[in-house]
């Protein structure tokens, strides 16, 4: 359920849909990006510049010289958007990871956290069945969930400068991976070397929310030898 | 004929960009774009394209090229120091928000910006340049945009469009908001700050910091105290957005921003003030001042009566 539309600065809002961080509040997340997305693309709403879905939230972007917040709140508030059709997405993408030392920064921190090993830790993520809630950050990159509750821990208290490109970060219970290189505040626990974002295909990013993605465990070499299609 | 700059020199941070890439941040792709909109629209205002054409964005220094070709017109914005080197070796000091003429084999030189951080520099017909799911604007972290979505580098050709039509030379009045107090509204997770943080925020100086680039400015000043939670769920980000992270010092989200972030954002920075704060060097002392939305709107008005 919609709770609540707030003004972000005189160029946004966000509506908000609870607290609750569960596969349920996404969907209703997205019934209304589809929904605002449609409404741009068939010319009902004009101004609109982005639409950003989260898990609990879509933020909406305009141009103030084209609408104020007001309209779009009213235009919102005035729809009958859940009647909007969402199909469920039945998509399962194997993605390969190397838990190496190389690449597991921020293991020991977890394991004194957790206080569980190595092992245990890679077991409990390879294990996971994540949901992908939305695609951000940087372009193409999933935030997915949700991850064994032995395994939750906060984001660093001073974002890194620069994680590498494939980088597996955990926070909480989400998971994500890096799909550049880029400043972040995750704890990283490995590295894949798939590539999930390309600009110059079609299909831009190989994930879309909704999607359901499995971990595989690769060993260094098979790390070095992985070609992207 | 072919007609091009030859880069020299690339400069410190140049990209093509326009007014941005749109509709698609929820794939993860920001909107980018120039980051001083007004200097940006002056510099194609005063070689008379349209002003959304896109044109080479430099930083601090900026390029040395080399011409190639026809005749051309062209200008720099926004506060430059600049030299037009003729084929004869003769040099005339360049001035910025004025167009002017080059020829085949002189040389532009821009040499830095002027208490100020971003330029601009367009020609009449636009460059010939690629664009990328709507926009020419360049995305360097995820390479995305015309020249391969990256900064020039030395050697680079810049390609134009020939232009036989001869045009007026134009000048346009202009200087920088030297203004240090950024206008800005309460943040979505404002009360997540103490009371006293809340009021220091307005009330302290902030220091824009060297670790200052397209994403972000990170600011350096009194520590901001949260009393609620150091993280929040992540959730989507709008220029301009002001975010503490856990140690306290807050930055500025700006053009070229992650489009979701899991930091509390204490405020946000309005729209009419935005170019103001971008132009500011490290090392300024700017403070923050809190409006509500009906002044950010009515500041806005003025603002556009400047294009």
């Amino acid at each position: 359920m919609l709770k609540k539309i707030s003004n972000i600065g005189d160029c946004g809002i966000t509506c908000d849909f609870g607290d609750e961080v569960n596969k349920n509040t996404n969907k209703e997340v997205i019934k209304l990006f589809n929904f605002i997305q449609e409404s741009v693309k068939s010319r009902k709403i004009k101004g609109i510049l982005n639409y950003t879905p989260s898990y609990n939230k879509l933020i909406i972007n305009f141009e103030l010289g084209q609408i104020k917040s007001k309209d779009i709140i009213e235009f919102i508030k005035s729809s009958d958007y859940s009647k909007v059709n969402l199909p469920e997405s039945t998509k399962i993408v194997e993605i390969p990871i190397c838990y190496d030392e190389e690449f597991a920064l921020d293991i020991k921190r977890l394991e004194e956290k957790t206080k569980l090993n190595f092992k245990e830790i890679v077991s409990k993520h390879l294990e996971t069945n994540f949901f992908v809630y939305m695609i951000g950050f940087v372009p193409g990159q999933p935030f997915l969930g949700d991850l064994s509750e032995s395994l939750f821990h906060d984001r660093l208290d001073t974002p890194r400068i620069r994680i590498n490109k494939g980088s597996v970060g955990i926070v909480e219970k989400f998971c994500t991976i890096y799909t550049f290189e880029s400043p972040g505040g995750w704890n990283i626990i490995g590295r894949t070397p798939f590539e999930l974002f390309n600009i110059n295909k079609t299909n831009t990013s190989i994930l879309s929310p909704g999607d359901t993605v499995k971990f595989k465990s690769i060993s260094k070499k098979e790390f070095t030898l992985f070609k992207n299609e | 004929m072919n007609n091009y700059f030859k880069v020299l020199r690339p400069g410190i941070n140049s990209t093509f960009q326009d007014l941005g890439r749109f509709g698609l941040q929820h794939l993860g792709i920001v909107a980018s774009g120039c980051m001083d909109q007004l200097s940006f629209c002056n510099s194609n205002k005063l070689v008379d394209n349209k002003i959304s054409e896109g044109a080479l964005e430099f930083a601090y220094q900026g390029p040395l090229l080399e011409m190639n070709g026809a005749n051309a017109l062209v200008a720099i914005s926004g506060k430059v120091n600049f030299n037009l080197i003729k084929k004869n070796g003769e040099i005339i000091k360049g001035k910025s928000n004025e167009s002017f003429q080059i020829s085949n084999g002189d040389k532009i030189d821009i040499l830095s910006t002027i208490n100020s951080v971003y330029g601009y520099f367009s020609i009449f017909g636009g460059f010939k340049i690629e664009e990328v799911k709507g926009s020419v604007s360049t995305l360097v972290k995820a390479k995305i945009g015309p020249n391969n979505g990256n900064k020039l580098k030395i050697d680079d050709k810049i390609f134009f469009r020939k232009s036989n039509q001869t045009n007026k030379l134009k000048k346009i009045e202009f200087d920088f908001d030297k203004d240090n107090v950024i206008r800005v509204m309460k943040g979505l997770q404002f009360h997540y700050f103490s009371k006293n943080s809340q009021d220091d925020f307005f009330s302290k100086e902030y220091k824009v910091t060297k670790l200052t680039d397209r994403m972000g400015m990170r600011l350096d000043g009194v520590k901001l105290e949260n009393t609620v939670n150091k993280n929040i769920k992540s959730e989507g980000i709008t220029k301009g957005s002001i975010q503490v992270p856990g140690d306290g010092q807050p930055i500025i989200l700006l053009s070229d921003h992650p489009t979701i972030g899991g930091y509390p954002k204490i405020a946000n920075v309005i729209s009419a003030d935005y170019d103001k704060l971008v132009q500011k060097t490290p090392g300024t002392i700017i403070k923050f001042k809190l409006v509500n939305l009906a002044v950010a709107e009515n500041a806005f008005q003025d603002y556009v009566r400047k294009f």
